[in-house]
């Protein structure tokens, strides 16, 4: 019974999925002649997916590239900072550490979209709109995987353990490099994963940085690509493009998420909500 | 607090204790300068940018509150506050409702392949929003859309989904679709945290298994429920993919200020209105945090997140 309801939900959770994978299979024509959740009479994927990689003069791989450089450095640079700072918030007493503390836990209440208009601003006003650091420097801050880190590595990291890795006579970065981030790898896979969602699915922040075509994310190429596309006066061969690159962006994160379910999953559990 | 003694032992001397604060804060120092330069500076800058006013004659000058007073009074800006206030209050409570269903069912163990729905609830997550809103786009339009078709085939004429009258509820559907499978995580983890011995002593006191649920499960949920509640909160002020998306196929409904966080992106870059835009940013941040606030003080009696 509670299998059947789930089963139903589960539907509507993947509908909007299956519709995309039947429809990115599709001709302009099958597209608007056949049945939306079946597949049409002529299988055309893969010329989907030349006409996708190839419109434009090719820019999607460039936009997928972008994409990965800013998932990747932006994800990578948060979850580091947000393990070493966990950690010394966690491990170590320093005058100010509450106060400190306090200023980014008020942070992660602090509506990051709120902050694009000003950040755009800043940005502009050092030389570094249509950069890609533009999006990957407010990429790497996120209170949210610090405060993560903080309740994970107090559980998780024993004081003797450290005690006795000094005792040994190790330095300090040695210390966390060796023992502390062996302990700390389930969340720090955990902020990792969800940064990397944020970073890849970002759109509010690389919209309003970039202008430079060349420098956009999938999602920021897309829109502009869909807009086209609605636009009047015969754009309709855009659709078959947008639908085939909304699966191929797609693709990438749910494969990492398969793979590492495992280690993100303990990390949640242990670290993440326990209080 | 406990914290100030346990830094320096007794007899320890000053020496290694304060190598050790030092030590410290160095690993924190790295986070610190980042969260400085990309949320501090850009928050405080904001907050200055609203007290003036740039003129193309005249140059730039302070006007102190000018610009708040102008918000507080902007039928079009308290418009979008509504229209996010109403999807708030209709939304998030659908959307966490479901997470917490399916949370709990799949940990009853009373579920057929447990982990399948675990993953095929959690994918939409995994999605660009873009990419979200427009793929139910392309299901809510006309043209060759899944509900056009449908009601062609039924014999009945398609409800305007992207009609002003429907459009919030669409847009509430792609956020709801997109994110009960992030909440039901959150919950799915508190849920696996509860130690055993607690159900071993209901079970003792002859509890079934909704009284498991109501008096177990429930009160151990309170925390990760209100983060995700907050969570939320914050997610619904700040709506603006799903509706910027939408604007493509439906620009007369959606407009140049249907949420504030497109009221404030419209002024800042097709209005040169710069100045308004970051006062616009900064209230509304303001009444997030206000919302976010009064939603801790009336679900929390212990529990303090934030």
């Amino acid at each position: 019974m509670l299998t059947a309801v789930l089963l139903a939900l589960l539907a509507y959770f993947l509908l909007p999925l299956a519709w995309l994978v039947i429809n990115s299979t599709k001709s302009t024509t099958g597209l608007f002649e056949s049945f939306g959740l079946w597949f049409a009479s002529d299988f055309h994927l893969f010329e989907n997916v030349r006409d996708t990689l190839t419109y434009d003069g090719g820019i999607y791989g460039r936009w997928f590239l972008n994409t990965v450089l800013y998932a990747v450095a932006g994800a990578g640079g948060a979850a580091l900072l947000a393990a070493l700072g966990g950690y010394g918030v966690a491990k170590f007493d320093f005058p100010g550490r509450r106060l400190l503390l306090a200023g980014v836990l008020g942070a992660v209440m602090v509506p990051v979209t709120a902050l694009a208009i000003p950040t755009y601003l800043l940005m502009s006003s050092v030389g570094l709109v249509d950069t890609p650091f533009a999006v990957i420097i407010p990429s790497m801050a996120s209170p949210f995987g610090l405060y993560l880190m903080w309740i994970y590595a107090a559980a998780a990291v024993p004081d003797e353990l450290l005690e006795a890795a000094r005792i040994d006579g190790a330095g300090e970065l040695r210390i966390f490099w060796s023992v502390a981030m062996r302990l700390l790898a389930p969340g720090f896979v955990t902020v990792l994963l969800f940064q990397l969602v944020h970073v890849w699915n970002n759109y509010f922040l690389p919209l309003i940085v970039l202008n430079d075509p060349a420098w956009f994310p999938l999602t920021v190429g897309l829109q502009q690509w869909n807009g086209q596309a609605y636009q009047v006066g015969g754009a309709q061969a855009v659709f078959t493009i947008v639908i085939t690159g909304s699966l191929l962006a797609i693709i990438p994160l749910v494969v990492v998420f398969l793979v590492l379910q495992r280690y993100w999953q303990s990390g949640l559990a242990t670290g993440g909500v326990k209080q | 607090m406990a914290v100030v003694s346990r830094g320096a032992p007794a007899g320890a001397g000053a020496h290694p204790s304060r190598r050790r604060a030092l030590t410290g804060f160095l690993f924190f120092a790295p986070f610190l300068v980042v969260f400085l330069a990309t949320i501090v500076a850009p928050l405080v800058y904001a907050l200055g940018l609203s007290l003036f006013r740039r003129r193309l004659i005249g140059g730039t000058t302070f006007v102190g509150l000018d610009n708040y007073l102008r918000a507080a009074t902007d039928p079009q800006f308290l418009a979008g506050i509504g229209r996010v206030g109403l999807f708030l209050v209709i939304q998030v409570p659908v959307m966490l409702l479901l997470a917490l269903f399916v949370a709990l069912a799949i940990d009853s163990r009373r579920v057929w392949w447990p982990k399948l729905f675990r993953l095929g609830v959690f994918v939409p997550y995994a999605v660009p929003s873009v990419v979200g809103a427009l793929m139910w786009g392309f299901l809510y339009g006309g043209q060759f859309g899944l509900t056009g078709q449908l009601a062609e085939a039924f014999g009945v004429d398609p409800p305007d989904l992207l009609g002003s009258s429907l459009m919030l509820a669409s847009l509430a559907n792609i956020v709801t679709w997109q994110f009960v499978g992030y909440n039901m995580l959150i919950l799915y983890a508190a849920l696996r945290a509860i130690p055993q011995d607690l159900y071993d002593a209901a079970e003792v006191d002859g509890a079934g298994e909704f009284r498991k649920v109501w008096s177990v499960k429930l009160p151990a949920l309170r925390p990760a429920l209100l983060l995700a509640t907050i969570f939320s909160v914050i997610g619904s002020f700040q709506l603006f993919t799903e509706p910027k998306v939408m604007t493509d196929l439906s620009p007369a409904v959606i407009g140049t200020s249907y949420t504030p966080n497109i009221y404030a992106y419209e002024l800042a870059f097709n209005g040169q209105l710069v100045d308004y835009a970051a006062a616009i940013s900064v209230l509304l941040g303001l009444v997030t945090i206000v919302v976010a606030y009064v939603v801790q003080l009336t679900t929390a009696r212990r529990e303090h997140i934030l």
